[in-house]
């Protein structure tokens, strides 16, 4: 049976969170924008647009260390030491969009061998999802419908919360969103079979509102022909290469290993990367085997559409649409896909 | 949490070799990794790789060169042209390194016992063809196979690698060593007459028509041509050969021509890659990841990844 949280209960059940050592990450107002972040309990904001970038960065931050390194004379004393934390994490307020997402990079970063640094995360991580039921939701470059998700989906998170009014229908999903439960032991409630019939309905009304559509029939089959036309060349010509499809994409996990040293003291890091830029594939020679912007743009697609699902078994987009609005020359990936479905036809 | 992956282990140069002077120098570093409990788990086969930190600089991918061991022995090739290769070129015996993997899949030498084999190496490619051909001719394991001929260029007679070693193997009669150097070195390029001292020339228009002096295995000529004056018979054999992309290709064709099929075909690919384990994205050709899936690779797979190399 669903339970009841409601809204102005929110403030206790993060504090007894706090209070068992949880550390909360939440969407909060920040610039104009939405983002997630460390957050108390008052800041987190109940309505809102999904976040300009997302909370990938929390299990997957933009800039990681991955240990400390001491050098004199050239030479690394000391010891390499890795710092592995067990505080567990709360992430409040996710899309249901960004949550499927997660389940991409769990998939990646377990792939034979163990991310240590994504896995210690996402292991001390809960996730709750809202539903994307309010009215700043869903946006107009949304499209998690024809991808597999929707508006109401719990695929990823451990417990979904559904907005109805000053409460939210609670929807726990697993161990983690039971542990939850147990310990707001008392802030939540039982929902009644009316509040569960309008949370269906809410669902229901946002997944309708979804305007946007990408026919994926025939998808794999399109792109394994594609490849070589010359439809790739014409779509890329006005790409920037700015990178701001691929940083700011949830499932999106390139990363390079730099050292940041500065008088002996460092640390190695690993950062955020793009399959757009022309150095992330350029050999030591100078050969570079994706030496064009078509070449970077068409890996960027295939990867979503046709690689993940051959490697990892899920596509590789969710269709949260952030490509889309945050291009800047306009370049929208559905039109891209429809596109090179209509240039092989 | 089990071990991580990203961690290298710290390694001590035990020596360095200046295999190749000119303007990119090669130097083959041997390193042992310092602790004894895990010197084991460095166990390699040829063909595969491994990533080695200059702390503080950061870190390069590389096939390893050394013989398999259990005694955390690395060893790696390296040409000078980029930021960890020419700190690496700057160390000493006794300086500190960082080591991880092996990774990768490797060679199948199991699978070509009696078989003839044939190595091609163009530049800084021969250093994964020597891990193999280092392996398959020692003198207890090259009785397995049956011919085995090793063809080796590169830019200059200064840029060819492993010197000594070409000597060494030159006396042998348990093997075919055949050298060349680019045409770029000659006064008048690939369609001149002239040729470097000692190394005479290919008729680049029909290379294999060039009649041979007996005893002659060092030419002028490019890689591709030298495998067509070579002419190595398809028959019950096997290649493993490696270069900069462009020879590879027009190696393939020299192949073909020849009669070999693409499954006769072993090469490595060497994408820039920074994580060696799948995740960090880059390596990819098409759906195949370079360090996961590879870096060996016959041709015949090759042919059915799109083209993007």
């Amino acid at each position: 049976m669903s339970k009841l949280l409601k809204k102005d209960k929110l403030k206790d059940l993060l504090g007894k969170l706090s209070d068992t050592g949880f550390i909360t990450y939440g969407p909060v107002e920040k610039n104009g924008t939405t983002l997630f972040q460390k957050v108390k309990g008052d800041e987190v904001l109940l309505n809102f647009e999904n976040s300009s970038k997302p909370p990938k960065e929390i299990l997957f931050p933009q800039t990681e260390k991955m240990f400390d390194l001491t050098i004199e004379n050239h030479r690394i004393t000391g010891t390499i030491e890795v710092e592995m934390p067990s505080t567990p994490i709360l992430l409040l307020g996710i899309r249901p969009c960004d949550a499927r997402a997660i389940k991409v990079l769990d998939k990646l970063f377990t792939w034979d061998s163990i991310d240590p640094y994504y896995v210690n995360k996402r292991e001390r991580a809960t996730i709750i999802s809202f539903s994307c039921t309010q009215p700043t939701m869903p946006l107009d470059s949304c499209f998690c419908t024809s991808v597999g998700g929707g508006p109401g989906s719990g695929e990823g998170a451990d417990m979904l919360w559904t907005d109805i009014g000053d409460a939210f229908l609670v929807e726990s999903l697993n161990e983690k969103g039971e542990n939850i439960l147990k310990l707001g032991e008392g802030i939540f409630t039982d929902a009644t079979g009316d509040q569960e019939s309008s949370t269906n309905a809410a669902k229901q009304k946002a997944s309708d509102a979804i305007i946007r559509k990408l026919e994926t029939d025939g998808v794999p089959e399109a792109l394994e022909a594609a490849f070589d036309s010359d439809y790739w060349t014409e779509f890329a010509q006005r790409c920037l290469g700015c990178g701001i499809c691929t940083l700011l994409c949830p499932t999106c996990h390139c990363f390079d290993i730099q050292d940041v040293l500065a008088n002996g003291k460092g640390r190695r890091e690993r950062v955020w990367d793009s399959c757009q830029y022309p150095y992330y594939t350029m050999h030591a020679s100078g050969h570079n085997p994706r030496p064009e912007k078509m070449f970077r743009q068409r890996n960027r697609v295939y990867h979503k559409f046709l690689y993940s699902e051959k490697n990892l078994g899920l596509l590789g987009c969710v269709g949260c649409g952030r490509c889309i609005s945050g291009c800047p020359v306009n370049i929208d990936i559905i039109e891209v896909v429809e596109g090179a479905k209509e240039a092989m036809r | 949490m089990s071990d991580n992956v990203y961690k290298p282990h710290t390694a001590t140069i035990t020596d360095i070799q200046l295999e190749a002077g000119g303007g990119r120098p090669i130097k083959t570093i041997t390193m042992q990794v310092d602790d004894v409990s895990v010197r084991e788990s460095f166990y390699h086969k040829p063909g595969q790789f491994t990533i080695i930190s200059i702390f503080g600089t950061g870190e390069s991918v590389f096939a390893i060169a050394s013989l398999p061991n259990k005694d955390g022995i690395v060893q790696v090739s390296a040409m000078k042209v980029g930021n960890v290769t020419s700190k690496l070129h700057e160390l000493e015996v006794g300086d500190k390194v960082g080591v991880r993997g092996p990774y990768g899949n490797h060679f199948p030498l199991e699978e070509w016992e009696g078989k003839n084999i044939v190595f091609i190496g163009a530049g800084i490619g021969i250093s994964p063809v020597r891990s193999v051909y280092q392996v398959a001719i020692q003198p207890d394991e090259i009785k397995k196979y049956g011919k085995v001929t090793l063809i080796y260029g590169a830019r200059t007679p200064a840029d060819l690698a492993f010197k000594e070693e070409f000597k060494a193997m030159d006396t042998r009669d348990d093997l075919n060593l055949w050298l060349c150097i680019d045409w770029k070195f000659g006064p008048k390029g690939p369609t001149g007459e002239t040729a470097a001292e000692g190394w005479p020339a290919i008729n680049m228009a029909a290379p294999g028509e060039t009649e041979i002096p007996d005893g002659v295995n060092k030419f002028t000529c490019f890689v591709p041509q030298l495998v067509e004056v070579v002419k190595p018979d398809p028959e019950n054999s096997i290649v493993v050969t490696c270069g900069p992309p462009i020879a590879i290709k027009f190696i393939t064709q020299a192949l073909e021509k020849l009669g070999w099929k693409s499954d006769q075909i072993y090469t490595t690919l060497e994408n820039r890659m920074k994580c060696g384990i799948g995740k960090c994205g880059r390596c990819n050709i098409g759906d195949v990841y370079v360090c996961k899936h590879g870096p060996v690779f016959t041709n015949e797979e090759i042919k059915n990844m799109f083209n993007e190399f």
